[in-house]
């Protein structure tokens, strides 16, 4: 069970550390990780393995948006079944 | 990995296009909570309501979270509740209500669809008594909704309960004028009623379903008018395809959210109705979609067309995403409740007569319009009897929801706040049909009813 991580936003320093941080804090684990600087913007796509998470989904998914607006970035954790189901057959 | 681009296509739908899942609606069984005590019955729906749906609320944002979609409604529906009066002779319907309301509270649903009869071929014991109770049901509870289908294809139209429903849509204008007019915006009046349709005010849960199922209504016009504004030179067929292809994506959402709260509640999954159902958030509007297709205004000439091609291609895009569609899928075009086609009738350019020839190609029918207060109960009747001949003949679902705004007139706005909207009171014409309304009896079915 996989969730997909979005970052995006103007750049700044440590926002990889920050966001795997959170990850490591709930014990979910980095799987894959794309990342490009257009520019000033930043986005950054990540790919964790939800399995074993130490808390509930939603305390990931409410840590990452606080991070969000603390840093001012648009962060949005999805489960992967939503990308699966609406973009392949 | 997944591609970036349909991530990225994803999140822009949701944040940006206004994309949701509309409502997920449990639909249970009543019908072993019959029985001849109307207040027995009621304990009995109380308590099978609030069993079955316990965890409605909990499961939806539960999923909300999970898939970062939005899902607005959760509701309700139920066996139309003409069928438990009609075991409890002689029971207050309005007892009836006011359980559901009850009920509606205790689970945290938006709303319990299904105080509802069945009458197009006749009245059966319970219907009228119910018909009668809808209006000071509907004054007295917040979130049920009321329906009366009154013609199909194969029963044809009865003009009795077409006759009456004039009445009752005044009366429910009437006992909730205080409410701002609500009653008869939560009350509908259908032709060739679907029994597994998730949307408000005609959801119930009919005869032939399982004791209890999940259905899923999906929306999107945010996300069809964002994808066809990138093709201002297609063709219609080219149009046509882009409108399939995001319909697609869309319903695979819904069949995704529908079969994880199915398993989740540990009921079936029913439906997913493929709607583009329109609120009055900007960015969210049908008429804006057939504006989009290249209409200076959505009512002119042009519209039915563009509105045809429109409501095909999203049935044609999502039936391929989900293993089973149903309710309405298409296009709704309730007025109050979409940001253009309030525009576009306060400019006049959207008349009643333009809408009523829309219905004939959108999936439903005359919605959320507001007529003057003063319109005679047989004029009512007649525009009903109107769609429910459109219906009858097209062989698809028709409905009627006016609201009477006692005391304005035309061209005076209502608002009703949230996702009702607000309306302007549209003309009418003002010549009597009183004397066909009076005849009563029935228009029989048409000539195409007799397959078999």
């Amino acid at each position: 069970m996989k969730a997909v991580i979005t970052v995006i936003g103007h750049d700044t320093v440590g926002i990889l550390h920050k966001v795997s941080g959170i990850c490591a804090e709930c014990n979910a684990n980095v799987t894959e990780v794309t990342q490009s600087v257009l520019q000033d913007l930043f986005a950054m796509f990540m790919l964790v393995d939800i399995r074993n998470l130490n808390c509930d989904f939603s305390e990931l998914s409410a840590k990452l948006s606080a991070l969000g607006k603390e840093l001012d970035l648009s962060i949005h954790a999805m489960h992967e079944d939503i990308f699966n189901s609406m973009h392949r057959i | 990995m997944l591609n970036t681009s349909d991530i990225l296509e994803t999140i822009r739908m949701i944040q940006d296009e206004c994309l949701d899942i509309r409502t997920i609606t449990m639909g249970i069984s009543l019908l072993d909570c019959c029985g001849e005590d109307m207040n027995r019955v009621c304990e009995k729906v109380y308590d099978k309501i609030t069993t079955r749906a316990e965890k409605l609320v909990a499961v939806g944002e539960q999923i909300e979270t999970e898939y970062g979609i939005p899902i607005i409604n959760k509701r309700i529906s139920i066996t139309p509740a003409a069928m438990l009066c009609a075991a409890a002779k002689g029971g207050d319907p309005v007892l009836l209500a006011r359980t559901l309301q009850r009920a509606a509270e205790t689970t945290g649903v938006n709303f319990i669809g299904g105080f509802s009869a069945l009458v197009h071929k006749g009245f059966s014991a319970g219907d009228e008594a119910l018909i009668r109770a809808i209006p000071q049901a509907l004054s007295e509870t917040t979130n049920l909704c009321a329906s009366v289908n009154v013609g199909s294809t194969k029963a044809g139209i009865n003009m009795d309960a077409v006759k009456l429903m004039g009445d009752v849509i005044l009366e429910a204008a009437e006992l909730s004028r205080e409410q701002n007019f609500m009653g008869p915006a939560k009350l509908v009046v259908l032709c060739n009623a679907p029994e597994d349709n998730p949307f408000m005010a005609g959801a119930f849960h009919g005869v032939g379903e399982p004791d209890c199922e999940i259905h899923v209504g999906v929306s999107g016009p945010g996300v069809v008018r964002s994808a066809i504004e990138k093709y201002p030179d297609a063709t219609m067929d080219k149009l046509a395809d882009i409108i399939k292809r995001t319909a697609f994506k869309i319903t695979r959402m819904g069949q995704l959210v529908g079969t994880r709260a199915s398993a989740m509640l540990g009921v079936p999954f029913g439906i997913v109705d493929l709607s583009l159902a329109p609120t009055p958030a900007v960015g969210d509007s049908v008429a804006h979609i057939l504006e989009g297709m290249g209409l200076s205004v959505c009512g002119m000439h042009g519209t039915t067309a563009a509105l045809a091609m429109l409501n095909d291609a999203v049935k044609k895009g999502g039936v391929m995403a989900s293993s089973s569609v149903g309710g309405l899928s298409g296009a709704f075009i309730p007025v109050s409740e979409d940001a253009g086609m309030i525009d576009a009738a306060v400019s006049g350019v959207l008349t009643l007569e333009k809408l009523e020839a829309m219905t004939a190609v959108c999936s439903v029918g005359l919605d959320m319009i507001v007529i003057p207060g003063d319109t005679p109960s047989s004029t009512i009747s007649a525009i009903i009897a109107d769609e429910a001949a459109i219906g009858m003949v097209n062989n698809k679902t028709t409905a009627v929801r006016v609201i009477p705004a006692i005391g304005k007139k035309e061209g005076d706005m209502l608002d009703f706040g949230g996702l009702f909207g607000s309306g302007p009171v549209m003309p009418i014409r003002r010549e009597s049909a009183e004397k066909l309304i009076a005849r009563g009896g029935r228009i029989p079915a048409p000539m195409h009813s007799v397959k078999n």
